[in-house]
C-alpha cells in the first residue's frame, strides 16, 4: 500500500508541477486529468471509492471537458509546437489505441453475460456512499447547504458580467464623455477605442435619452 | 460515524439571519421574470425588508446561547453582534445605492441579490465556529464583492479592480485553504473548540504543521481585512468599484474578517496568544504606519478613504493583539464605530457627481461647505469621527482600544498608534480645509441629492455623535456578546 501510495503521490506531484510549467495549454490541461486520476487513485487506497469515483467523473469528467474546451475556443494552443514531433506522437497514439482495443477485446471476450463472473462478496451493512450521504445531511448539512449558495452567487457573478456586455457596450457612449470629466483618472484613449465601437454609433442613435446623456455630459 | 443521527434538531429562529438572507437573495433573482421599468425601486425595497427581517429575527433569539450543527454554527453574543451590524450596514448601503445605482445605469436586480448574498456570507463568517464554515461564508462574501466591484462594466477602472481583486483575493483564499488543511492535520478537527482542547492537551508550536497552518490563517484573513502587507489590493479596488459598494465592502468585508479573527483569537490562538504577539504586533505596526504615511499623498478621496481603512485595520489589530475578552469587546466597538464612520463618508462621496461622472478628487470637494452646508458639517463630522477627535464615537473608540492594549502592557504599539493618530488627522482636515477654504478651481461639483441615501447619511451622523457622547449604550452591548460568546 505504501508503494502504491508512493507511486501515485509521485505521479501527482510530477503532472502539477508540469500543469503549471507546460507552454502549451492544452497539454497543461491534460497533465490536470492526469493530476486529477493519480488523486482518485490516492482516494482508492484510502478506501474512499466513492470519492475517489467522484473525483474521476466529475472534476477528470465534466470540468476538464469544459476547460478544454474553452482552451480550444480561445486558439491559445496553436503556435506553441514543441516537444514531441509530430510522427512520434501519432505512432504513441497508434499504440496506445491499439492497447485500449486490445483490452477492451479481452474484456469483451472474458465478461459477456449478465451479472458479474464471479459473486462478489456481501455488501457491508452501511457502505461508502451512504455514510458519506448520512454525514453530509446531517454534521455538514450547513456548509453543504452555503455550498450552494456559493455556486448560486458564482452563477449570478457570471451571467452577470457577461450578459452585460450588450448594454454595457451602449452605456459607454455615455461614460465616453463621462471619463473624461476632472473626477476620473486621466482617459485611456486606446481602451476607450476598444470599448465604443464604431458600428454603435446607428444602435445608440434610436434611443433618445442616450443620445441626450451623450450630449449632456459632454459639455464641459 | 454511525452515531450521529439520521437528522440533527435544528433550531430554526438561531438561524434566522441565514434563511431571511439567504430566501431574500433568492426571491430577488427570481423577481427578475416580472416586468419592472429601469426605474423600478422593487430591488432595493426587497433588500430592504429582507435586511429588516434578518435583523429582527436575530433580534427574536438575541439572548439565547445555541450550537447547530454539531457545532459548525454557533448563536451567540458575537454571533448575534456583528449580525445586527452587517444587517445595518447592509440596510444603509441599500439606502445609499437607491439612487446611486439609477443614477450610474447599473440598476440591476442582480446588484441587490449580491448584497445580499454577500451580507449573508457575513453573517456565516461571523457565527461559524469551524473552520470550515468560515471558508465558506468568506467565498460567499468574496464572490459576490468580486462582481460588485466590477459591477460598472463599461468602465475601464471598475474592470480593472474586479479582475484585481479576483485574482488576489483568489490567491488568499488559497491560502486559507492550505491553511486549513495543515491545521486539520495538525489538530485532527476543524472545529475551533475541539482545536483548543486538542492543544490544550499536547502542545502544538513544536508542530511546524500547525505554525505554518496558523500563519496561512492569518494571511487569509488578513488579506480580506486588507492588514499591510496584504493591502496591496485595497486602494484600487476601493478606487475603481461603485462608490456604494466601495461603502459596502468597506465596513463590511473588513468588519467580517475581523469577526472571523476574533473568533480564532478567543479560542484558538488564545491558547497560545504569547507566540503570536510579536506576529500580530509586527503586522499592526506596519499596518497602521504605511496606511496612514500613505494616505498623506492621496488626492482621490476614494483612494484616501482606502489608505485610511488600512490604517484602521492596524487599530483593530491593536485590540486583537491585547486579546481576551477586553479587547475582544474593544475590537467589536471599533468595528461598529467605523463601519458607520466610512459608511458616511462613502456615502457623501456617493451624492457628489451628476450622471455616470465621479467627483472624487480632493479639489472637487472645493468649496462644498458654503453651497451645501448640510453636506459640509456632515463630512466634517465624519472625517473628525475617523481622525478620532473628541466629541464624536471615533474618540471613544480610539481610546478604548489603546486603553485595553496598555492594559495589556503592549506600551510601544499604544505609542505607535497614538502617532499614528496625529499623522491622520492631517489628512482627514485637508477634507475640511478644501470644503471650507478653498474655492473651485473648474466647474463646481454638482450635488445629486437623494431622500434615500440623504437619509442614510443623517443616521450615520446621528449615530456618529450619538456614540461619541454616550458610547457606555454600545460598549456594554460589545462587552456583554463577547462575555456570551465565550
Amino acid at each position: 500500500m505504501t508503494i502504491l501510495f508512493a507511486g501515485l503521490a509521485a505521479v501527482l506531484v510530477v503532472s502539477s508541477l508540469m500543469v503549471i510549467l507546460h507552454k502549451n495549454p492544452v497539454t497543461s490541461a491534460l497533465f490536470l486529468v492526469l493530476a486529477f486520476c493519480s488523486l482518485a487513485g490516492i482516494y482508492l487506497t484510502l478506501q474512499a471509492e466513492f470519492i475517489g469515483m467522484v473525483q474521476v467523473i466529475v472534476y477528470a469528467g465534466a470540468i476538464m471537458v469544459l476547460f478544454l474546451f474553452v482552451i480550444m475556443y480561445l486558439n491559445l494552443g496553436r503556435d506553441v509546437e514543441t516537444g514531441i514531433q509530430i510522427a512520434v506522437r501519432r505512432g504513441l497514439g497508434w499504440i496506445v489505441g491499439a492497447v485500449l482495443l486490445a483490452e477492451g477485446a479481452v474484456m469483451f471476450g472474458r465478461r459477456w453475460g449478465l451479472g458479474p463472473v464471479t459473486p462478489g462478496p456481501s455488501r457491508p451493512p452501511v457502505g461508502n456512499t451512504q455514510a458519506l450521504g448520512q454525514i453530509l445531511y446531517s454534521r455538514y448539512l450547513f456548509p453543504f447547504e452555503v455550498t450552494s449558495m456559493v455556486l448560486l452567487v458564482a452563477m449570478v457573478g457570471a451571467i452577470v458580467i457577461t450578459r452585460g456586455q450588450e448594454r454595457a457596450r451602449r452605456e459607454s457612449m455615455g461614460t465616453r464623455a463621462g471619463a473624461r470629466g476632472p473626477g476620473g483618472r486621466p482617459p485611456r484613449t486606446h481602451a476607450e477605442e476598444a470599448v465604443a465601437e464604431p458600428g454603435l454609433a446607428p444602435a445608440a442613435a434610436g434611443e433618445p435619452e442616450e443620445q441626450a446623456s451623450v450630449a449632456g455630459s459632454a459639455r464641459p | 460515524m454511525s452515531g450521529v443521527p439520521f437528522l440533527l434538531p435544528v433550531d430554526w429562529w438561531a438561524l434566522g439571519a441565514v434563511i431571511a438572507l439567504s430566501g431574500g437573495a433568492m426571491a430577488l433573482l427570481l423577481l427578475e421574470f416580472l416586468p419592472h421599468g429601469p426605474e423600478s425601486n422593487r430591488a432595493a425595497l426587497v433588500s430592504l425588508v429582507t435586511l429588516l427581517a434578518a435583523g429582527a429575527s436575530v433580534f427574536v433569539v438575541r439572548d439565547s446561547r445555541r450550537a447547530l450543527f454539531d457545532g459548525m454554527f454557533v448563536h451567540d453574543g458575537i454571533t448575534v453582534f456583528f449580525t445586527f451590524l452587517f444587517c445595518a450596514i447592509g440596510i444603509l448601503s441599500v439606502l445609499l445605492s437607491w439612487d446611486y445605482v439609477k443614477r450610474t445605469r447599473i440598476n440591476r436586480t442582480e446588484y441587490y441579490a449580491l448584497l445580499l448574498s454577500s451580507t449573508l456570507g457575513m453573517v456565516i463568517m461571523a457565527g461559524s465556529n469551524d473552520l470550515i464554515t468560515v471558508f465558506l461564508g468568506l467565498e460567499l462574501m468574496s464572490l459576490a464583492l468580486y462582481v460588485l466591484v466590477g459591477f460598472r462594466r463599461s468602465h475601464l477602472e471598475s474592470n480593472e479592480a474586479s479582475l484585481k481583486y479576483f485574482l488576489l483575493g483568489a490567491f488568499a483564499s488559497g491560502f486559507l485553504l492550505y491553511g486549513i488543511a495543515l491545521l486539520y492535520g495538525a489538530t485532527g478537527t476543524t472545529n475551533l473548540q475541539k482545536m483548543t482542547a486538542v492543544m490544550s492537551d499536547s502542545p502544538m508550536l513544536e508542530n511546524p504543521l500547525f505554525v505554518v497552518g496558523a500563519l496561512l490563517l492569518v494571511v487569509g484573513l488578513g488579506f480580506k481585512v486588507s492588514a499591510v502587507p496584504f493591502h496591496m489590493w485595497t486602494p484600487d479596488a476601493y478606487e475603481g468599484a461603485p462608490t456604494s459598494v466601495t461603502a459596502f465592502m468597506s465596513a463590511g468585508a473588513k468588519a467580517a474578517g475581523f469577526a472571523a479573527l476574533v473568533r480564532v483569537g478567543l479560542s484558538t490562538l488564545g491558547a497560545v496568544r504569547t507566540d503570536w504577539v510579536p506576529v500580530l504586533s509586527a503586522i499592526a505596526i506596519l499596518t497602521m504606519t504605511v496606511g496612514n504615511v500613505t494616505a498623506l499623498l492621496q488626492n482621490n478621496v476614494k483612494r484616501m478613504l482606502a489608505y485610511s481603512s488600512i490604517a484602521h485595520a492596524g487599530y483593530v489589530l491593536v485590540a486583537i493583539v491585547a486579546g481576551g475578552r477586553d479587547g475582544a469587546s474593544a475590537a467589536l466597538f471599533y468595528l461598529a464605530v467605523y463601519s458607520l464612520m466610512n459608511l458616511g463618508a462613502f456615502g457623501i462621496l456617493t451624492l457628489l457627481g451628476r450622471g455616470t461622472e465621479e467627483r472624487v478628487l480632493v479639489s472637487d470637494l472645493a468649496g462644498l461647505g458654503f453651497r451645501h452646508p448640510g453636506l459640509g458639517i456632515a463630512m466634517t463630522v465624519f472625517m473628525l469621527a475617523l481622525g478620532g477627535i473628541p466629541p464624536t464615537a471615533g474618540f471613544m473608540a480610539k481610546v478604548y482600544v489603546f486603553g485595553v492594549a496598555l492594559k495589556a502592557g503592549l506600551v510601544p504599539l499604544v505609542i505607535i498608534g497614538v502617532l499614528n493618530s496625529v499623522v491622520s488627522v492631517f489628512y482627514y482636515l485637508r477634507i475640511t480645509v478644501a470644503m471650507y477654504m478653498e474655492e473651485p478651481q473648474a466647474e463646481p461639483t454638482h450635488v445629486s441629492w437623494a431622500v434615500p441615501g440623504a437619509l442614510a447619511v443623517l443616521a450615520a451622523v446621528a449615530l456618529t455623535l450619538w456614540w461619541g457622547v454616550q458610547a457606555h449604550a454600545l460598549l456594554d452591548q460589545a462587552q456583554r456578546s463577547v462575555l456570551g460568546g465565550m
